[in-house]
């Protein structure tokens, strides 16, 4: 299923990068969460998939999965979370101040 | 003790405040000692320079690079040294009558002899890379001296002019002594000099001349790079004498006459050198005509003058071209030649700038239509200027004559020379040099009877001029005597400086206990020079009595300044072009910047991925797909594809959030519990967080708007899709190493004690990480607690609570 799940984190990350290009601010913001989960997928399925058992120790198996990219994963999740939550934050209170989350119209003014 | 003669200008300049401060005398009294003592002691070293006897003393300043503090006093660095001291000295004691004390004259004396230093060390220093710091050193000092009037929008014009052209020459100066070191490991021109025969293999050689050549060119001001040398007269009259025709303009002269030994081997550097000299020298002599300018006149004749003597190096290269046993010595005359005019250009270059400055001082004006009849109320000026002009244009007695005859015969001796063949077109070198000769008699002529002669315009002038005080005669004085005794006794130059420096220059075209014989007299015969000569004086004083009539003709020829308007023109051609490039590409949109990002990164990235064998599409190690999870994936790439094509924003964030549950799920499938849980956990926060955020849009934009669907936000993001997909299959081809997953499963529980091995790499392992992704959350609360709470109010820096 490796191949299937290569192109579901490519569309992933078109969807993502699409977001990401539009004006809107939480459009942005939701595009970089789906770019998140493009890249969890993309470090989970480069380790292989479904190669084992759960990676504890107590179930007497043969085989377990990697355990390194999921530990990088959760390490990320939380990285993420954190930096969209602030992101969230931020676009709001960028909102209040301007009246507007349209990035077009933050532009600075050139002089 | 060579380095103390470059080091004392250099402390002086950093004592001059102080005396400034704590003197109420003219600080140019205590600086003038210092080039006068110089000047004793370089003179001190002629008797050891021509007997052979070299001084070379050396400093470790950079041993891991070859860079030395190496100085080197041979008769062509001891020329340059007394006449940099000689010339300093006359012009410090002539800078003080000029300058009045109300002036910055301090600034005026740091700067001054921090030149002079600089130039000192330009001459002596045997090291390329030392050489090349000095250099740049007089490029600057001379900047700050041409704007030493800063509130003059020319002073600023021209400083900047000539800082740009000198520094542009000067790193390509740089490069050249480089690709030298390249081929020679050395950066000391008398070791280059004993490799001549392996470094005319060289194929860098030339590339090499060419660099090194641009950089003289700029310094000296040779067509087209004499641009900048005009608008420096700007700069006061004691730094246009001292810099701008006796000392740093002959920078370039020096280098090329001391990097003769190594080129001089080259077809190329005769015909570029000399071929360069005479352009200049026809083109100056002809602008400088047309010039109402005293300062401007003198400028373009400095730029004609160099001309002259980089032409008559460039003849003189031939010696070593030239094969047999007479002929070399049948071409290094026109060497001779060119450090004779060097010493005479000095001289009677220098008196006229000061005469000039002498009737600028006293007048006002150095406006040619302006003056006229100053001869019976300034006698001694005007003695000065006559003896000066008439030397500059050649006329016997003076030490002009004898340099211009030499002059001719150089000319008329490269007719002899067959590395080209065809004798014919070498008829050119004295034909032009005819002429320029003539453009040169033509304006000597005008400087001294436009500006002496004829009657006074007294309504034009502010006051009445006289003679000039004492203290500002007595350096023109002395330097025009120099001139006359030059023309009467040139064996006292010719032993003494001369030939020492043709020994430099020729570097290895006598055996070694042999000395040039130089001899310069007043009269050799009736010979071709002599008609020549005469001709000049003819057809000089024709033209001077006609110029009047052709004055109309030159109105127009002198509005059409071309080069001038060219550096202008590219100069605002860059600025502006800069500009609309940074606007083309610098809109201040997001957007636009992302769309570079991600291009590059298509292109970069997808490019090598399609190129990489990597790809791999077999489907033997693959896990096994069941429908269920197909049924997974499929549902979050709908979901994902969706949030685009939401028509309100609630929708948006509900397709996002469950996107991020079939994540969880996969998770799951994909035999990953603790991330399933925290995926789980960290989406249902974010669903909640981004509802919050949009619960607080305004009614403004919270109405529907359709996606303005863009194509190029399409096109590249199904770019970057793609190329992530292409990463992701060429990813789980096969590894060529083995995870090393091996030993954090064997060894979780013997070493750290615990049987789930995710959370054991993450808090014993790899606890790093852990501790700083803490970090990462502490930081961002405490961001979104700041943002939240804190305000700026204007005008307070501090920011409040809300």
């Amino acid at each position: 299923m490796e191949w299937m799940m290569a192109v579901a984190i490519g569309i992933l990350f078109m969807t993502g990068v699409y977001l990401i290009l539009s004006k809107s601010l939480l459009r942005m913001i939701l595009g970089t969460s789906l770019l998140t989960h493009g890249v969890h997928l993309l470090l989970m399925t480069m380790a292989g998939l479904k190669t084992g058992a759960a990676p504890v120790l107590g179930d007497k198996a043969e085989a377990y999965v990697d355990p390194l990219p999921q530990a990088l994963i959760l390490t990320s999740i939380v990285i993420s979370f954190g930096v969209t939550a602030f992101f969230l934050v931020l676009a709001y209170r960028a909102h209040q101040t301007l009246g507007t989350d349209d990035m077009d119209s933050m532009k600075g003014d050139e002089s | 003790m060579l380095h103390a003669a470059i080091l004392i200008p250099f402390l002086l300049a950093a004592l001059i405040p102080l005396v400034k401060r704590l003197t109420r005398i003219h600080p140019g009294w205590v600086v003038l000692p210092i080039p006068a003592a110089l000047f004793l002691y370089f003179l001190t070293g002629i008797p050891g320079v021509q007997e052979g006897n070299y001084t070379r003393e050396s400093i470790h300043w950079m041993p891991s690079l070859g860079i030395d503090i190496s100085l080197y006093l041979d008769g062509l660095s001891l020329l340059f040294a007394l006449l940099i001291t000689g010339m300093g000295t006359l012009v410090i004691l002539y800078s003080i009558y000029y300058l009045n004390k109300t002036e910055a004259i301090a600034r005026f004396y740091i700067n001054l002899l921090m030149f002079m230093g600089a130039m000192l060390g330009v001459v002596l220093s045997d090291n390329l890379m030392v050489l090349y710091g000095f250099w740049e050193l007089t490029s600057i000092t001379s900047f700050l001296l041409i704007a030493f009037w800063h509130r003059r929008e020319r002073s600023r014009y021209g400083a900047l002019k000539s800082m740009l052209i000198t520094v542009f020459g000067g790193l390509a100066m740089f490069a050249g002594f480089n690709l030298l070191y390249v081929m020679s490991g050395t950066y000391s021109i008398r070791e280059m000099t004993g490799q001549v025969q392996m470094l005319a293999q060289e194929p860098l050689i030339i590339p090499a001349m060419l660099l090194i050549l641009l950089g003289a060119f700029t310094k000296s001001a040779q067509f087209p790079f004499h641009i900048w040398l005009p608008d420096a007269m700007e700069a006061p009259t004691p730094v246009s004498a001292y810099l701008h025709s006796a000392t740093m303009v002959k920078a370039g002269l020096y280098l090329v006459a001391r990097l003769s030994p190594i080129f001089a081997g080259q077809n190329l550097w005769l015909w570029l050198v000399s071929l360069t000299g005479l352009i200049t020298l026809l083109y100056g002599s002809f602008k400088a005509i047309k010039q109402t300018d005293l300062k401007a006149m003198l400028a373009y004749s400095t730029v004609s003058q160099l001309g002259l003597i980089m032409c008559l190096l460039g003849l003189g290269s031939a010696a070593s071209l030239a094969s047999g046993a007479e002929e070399p010595l049948f071409y290094a005359p026109a060497t001779a030649a060119a450090i004779f005019h060097l010493i005479n250009h000095a001289v009677f270059k220098g008196s006229l700038f000061m005469v000039v400055g002498i009737v600028d001082h006293e007048t006002n004006t150095r406006d040619l239509r302006r003056l006229g009849g100053l001869m019976s109320l300034m006698p001694i000026t005007f003695s000065v200027a006559v003896i000066g002009a008439f030397s500059m244009a050649g006329l016997p007695p003076l030490s002009g004559f004898l340099s211009k005859e030499m002059f001719f015969t150089a000319v008329l001796n490269i007719r002899e020379f067959d590395v080209l063949d065809g004798h014919s077109w070498m008829i050119l070198f004295p034909a032009v040099a005819w002429i320029a000769s003539v453009f040169t008699f033509v304006y000597s002529m005008i400087l001294v009877f436009k500006t002496f002669t004829g009657k006074l315009k007294e309504d034009q002038l502010d006051k009445i001029p006289h003679e000039a005080p004492l203290g500002l005669l007595v350096s023109p004085v002395v330097l025009v005597s120099l001139a006359v005794v030059f023309g009467f006794f040139p064996g006292l130059l010719s032993y003494s400086l001369i030939e020492p420096a043709m020994a430099a220059v020729h570097n290895g075209l006598l055996a070694p206990e042999e000395t040039f014989s130089v001899s310069i007299h007043l009269w050799h015969g009736w010979t071709p020079e002599v008609f020549m000569t005469l001709g000049v004086i003819a057809a000089g004083t024709l033209l001077f009595r006609g110029y009047s009539q052709l004055r109309i003709l030159d109105r127009e020829w002198n509005a059409r300044n071309l080069l001038n308007r060219m550096y202008d023109g590219s100069l605002r051609l860059l600025e502006g072009g800069s500009r609309r490039f940074t606007d083309l590409y610098m809109t201040g949109s997001v957007r636009h910047y992302l769309l570079y990002i991600f291009s590059f990164f298509i292109v970069a990235l997808g490019s090598v991925m399609l190129g990489a064998k990597g790809i791999t599409l077999g489907m033997n190690h693959y896990a096994p797909l069941s429908f269920y999870e197909m049924a997974v994936i499929a549902v979050m790439v709908l979901a994902a594809v969706a949030v685009p094509f939401a028509k309100s924003r609630i929708n948006a964030i509900l397709f996002t959030g469950a996107a991020g549950y079939m994540v969880t799920l996969l998770f799951v499938i994909f035999r990953a519990p603790d991330l399933a849980l925290t995926q789980m956990i960290v989406e249902s926060v974010s669903v909640i967080l981004f509802l919050l955020c949009f619960r607080h849009l305004p009614k403004l934009s919270k109405g529907k708007r359709p996606i303005s669907f863009k194509l190029p936000n399409l096109v590249i993001a199904a770019g970057v899709g793609i190329t992530m997909t292409l990463i992701a299959l060429a990813a789980m081809g096969s590894s060529p190493f083995a995870p090393i997953s091996e030993f954090f499963l064997k060894e979780s529980y013997t070493l750290a004690g615990g049987k789930n091995v995710v959370n054991v790499i993450l808090v014993d392992f790899r606890g790093f990480d852990t501790l700083f992704e803490i970090m990462v959350l502490g930081i961002a609360s405490l961001g979104i607690y700041g943002l939240i709470n804190l305000r700026m109010e204007p005008g307070n820096s501090a920011g409040v609570r809300a």
